[in-house]
């Protein structure tokens, strides 16, 4: 029996999350036995065409000519898995979501007349079905050789979607927001990245984008108030604390990432 | 550790008494845990020395709210509601089973994990999380069904209780039926005392290896001033605690509120984080997973913390039981207060404040509890 084969493809993006793959040092060798990689311009120019048994794709769907390759991309795929926060909610580049995109070229380019893009970033579930998300900006090392193991082994990965709480709790890093009133968007947030930004005494900025389970609604006032003490916060005054931040500073940090992921997560709450 | 109707024996240790003290046991070949300063908390972690203990710090808490603040009177032990409790240790976030590899012949051999346990010796264990111990050893290890790590490494445990003379802002045992006192499951028991005749602690034996232990280390024999001053610092202890769960029937009260509105109240504040049940010195879930490595020939058991909050917690084929945050804050409050005695034999809360103080919402048990309890009354009322 032939080794199955794998492809990485790229759409608009940065390559951090498929240059995660070249970072799996100690297990690439392995890797590179179990599977045979036949297209993956990152590392090597030699492309062999589909069908692929596993395609992992970077990146958002900004163009006509991407909506038009994904499609291709999933045709020649029998498992299609997306990296990264912008294949799985648009990424950083889904800002113009909210804004007009004629202006962001305009102010950007010298030439604006040479620039073709779409008017929204969109993840590429959105576009053809996909196997699996993995989250992240960029992805986490272990998370991908889980994906790939799983896959590998016909089963469904083990990549849980709780709360990067949960991660704090169980390597024992002492809660930021509770402890220090820090901004942390972990309540809120998808695990996988093992709670880095907390242990290291900073909040969590969301990159793995929203939970299974999000209460945004919850979540705000706490990111204004700087953590939850009632007995010196206004009750319903609106303006910030010490340690709190304003509401530009709020939509400042759930528009990062994935900016248009709890974008829609905040117009389904108020609806 | 033996009975609780070990001899009682008084004893004093001051500063350089702990020290002999904790030096005994790192020379004993224990691990030595205990509270620390770490990250701006009181941590529980690793000890090398009784130096690492956190001398003059104190702490003050709300819910949702902890912060270190500096003490005058140089204590060890006057904090609560830390943000670990003693299962990171017995009970631990993440254990190997198993594990099983393919063998040339193309079979399957299994091995267990069965490491030696750790010779752990806690020192500063709250009243409160004693009871909470108690209440583990019955759920792991006092069914049918036992948790052959955690009773290994619990058995071979020494505990050195801190009788409570600082409760906090978020305290309230003594609402669910226990204490500022150490009344059993302890090898030894220190009582903290600082005042105008020093810093020192007042200690009661309460197994033989407890009294081995203190044999090993310089200590006098209890004087009535100390042991005066022990005892009025818990007994004042009792009466300063910073809340209360409303006194009544919880198991009947929860039982009745399944249908309460007040669900929907703490549903639309509760993150769904899953927080409480981490620091909750009882919650005990786990969750199980296989992990296979890249060959395809070696696979892992791992036993992992879990939590009623998470979705994946009660999913049956296709979907979570449990999908709201009404239904998930209600089970955990419910199995806590109630159906824990159905299961157990008794509540499964100690009253430690730890989920009040660690909640990033702030969402408050005894608040939440005493809301349920005047809705109902306030159903009563109208249907009289």
């Amino acid at each position: 029996m032939n080794a199955p084969t794998l492809a990485v493809f790229k759409l608009a993006s940065c390559d951090g999350c498929q240059l995660t793959l070249l970072d799996c040092e100690d297990e690439l060798l392995a890797l590179a036995g179990r599977v045979d990689i036949t297209h993956f311009l990152e590392a090597s120019s030699a492309v062999a065409p589909g069908p692929y048994d596993l395609t992992l794709v970077e990146g958002s769907v900004t163009t006509t000519e991407d909506a038009e390759r994904v499609r291709a991309i999933r045709a020649a795929s029998r498992h299609l898995v997306t990296i990264g926060a912008c294949a799985t909610a648009g990424g950083i580049q889904a800002l113009r979501n909210f804004a007009d995109v004629d202006e962001y070229r305009r102010t950007v380019y010298a030439h604006p007349e040479y620039i073709s893009t779409l008017a929204t970033s969109t993840p590429v579930s959105a576009h053809v079905d996909v196997d699996f998300e993995l989250r992240g900006c960029p992805i986490d090392r272990r998370q991908l050789l889980e994906v790939i193991t799983a896959f590998l082994a016909g089963r469904k990965p083990d990549v849980p979607n709780h709360s990067v709480c949960f991660e704090c709790k169980r390597r024992g890093t002492v809660c930021v927001t509770v402890a220090h009133g820090a901004p942390c968007l972990g309540p809120v947030t998808h695990a996988g990245c093992g709670a880095l930004c907390p242990a290291y005494g900073r909040g969590c900025f969301g990159c793995f984008g929203p939970s299974g389970s999000v209460n945004l609604p919850a979540l705000i006032p706490l990111l204004r108030n700087g953590g939850a003490s009632r007995s010196d916060s206004g009750k319903g005054g609106g303006g910030k604390r010490a340690g709190g931040l304003d509401e530009a500073a709020v939509e400042r940090l759930l528009h990062t990432f994935n900016a248009a992921a709890f974008d829609k997560i905040d117009k389904e709450a108020r609806t | 550790m033996t009975g609780t109707e070990a001899p009682e024996a008084l004893a004093v240790l001051d500063r350089d008494g702990l020290d002999a003290l904790v030096a005994a046991l790192v020379a004993d070949g224990r691990t030595v845990v205990g509270p620390t300063v770490r990250d701006g908390a009181i941590v529980l972690a690793e000890l090398a020395s009784a130096a690492e203990l956190p001398y003059g710090w104190g702490v003050e808490l709300d819910a949702g709210r902890y912060r270190l603040v500096r003490r005058e009177d140089g204590a060890a032990f006057a904090h609560s509601a830390g943000p670990q409790s003693w299962k990171s240790y017995l009970h631990p976030a993440r254990e190997r089973l198993w594990s099983a590899d393919r063998t040339p012949e193309g079979d399957l051999s299994f091995t267990a994990d069965e490491p030696e346990a750790p010779s752990y010796a806690f020192l500063g264990v709250r009243p409160c999380d004693l009871r909470a111990i108690a209440i583990q050893d019955g759920v792991l290890t006092g069914g049918r069904h036992t948790d052959g790590g955690y009773g290994k490494r619990r058995k071979r445990a020494l505990l050195i209780a801190a009788e409570c003379t600082e409760p906090g802002a978020t305290c309230f045992c003594v609402s669910t039926g226990g204490g500022p006192a150490a009344d059993a499951g302890y090898d030894l028991a220190l009582t903290e005392v600082v005042d105008e005749g020093g810093h020192r602690f007042l200690v009661r034996v309460g197994s033989e290896e407890g009294a081995r232990l203190l044999e090993q280390v310089p200590h006098r024999a209890a004087d009535m001033v100390t042991d005066a001053s022990a005892r009025a610092a818990v007994d004042a202890a009792r009466d300063r605690m910073g809340r209360a769960l409303p006194p009544v029937d919880l198991r009947t009260l929860l039982g009745a509120s399944l249908a309460a509105e007040r669900w929907d109240d703490v549903a639309s504040r509760c993150l769904t984080c899953g927080n409480c049940t981490m620091v909750c010195p009882t919650c005990f879930c786990t969750t199980t997973e296989e992990v296979t490595d890249l060959t395809g020939d070696h696979t892992e058991r791992w036993q992992r913390w879990d939590s009623c909050f998470d979705l994946d917690f009660s999913y049956l084929h296709e979907g979570p039981v449990r999908s709201s945050g009404r239904a998930r804050y209600r089970q955990w409050l419910t199995h806590k207060l109630s159906t824990w005695h159905d299961q157990f034999g008794t509540s499964g809360c100690v009253g430690c404040g730890r989920c009040i103080a660690w909640c990033p919402a702030g969402i408050d048990i005894t608040e939440e509890v005493a809301a349920l309890h005047a809705e109902l009354e306030t159903e009563k009322e109208t249907e009289r």
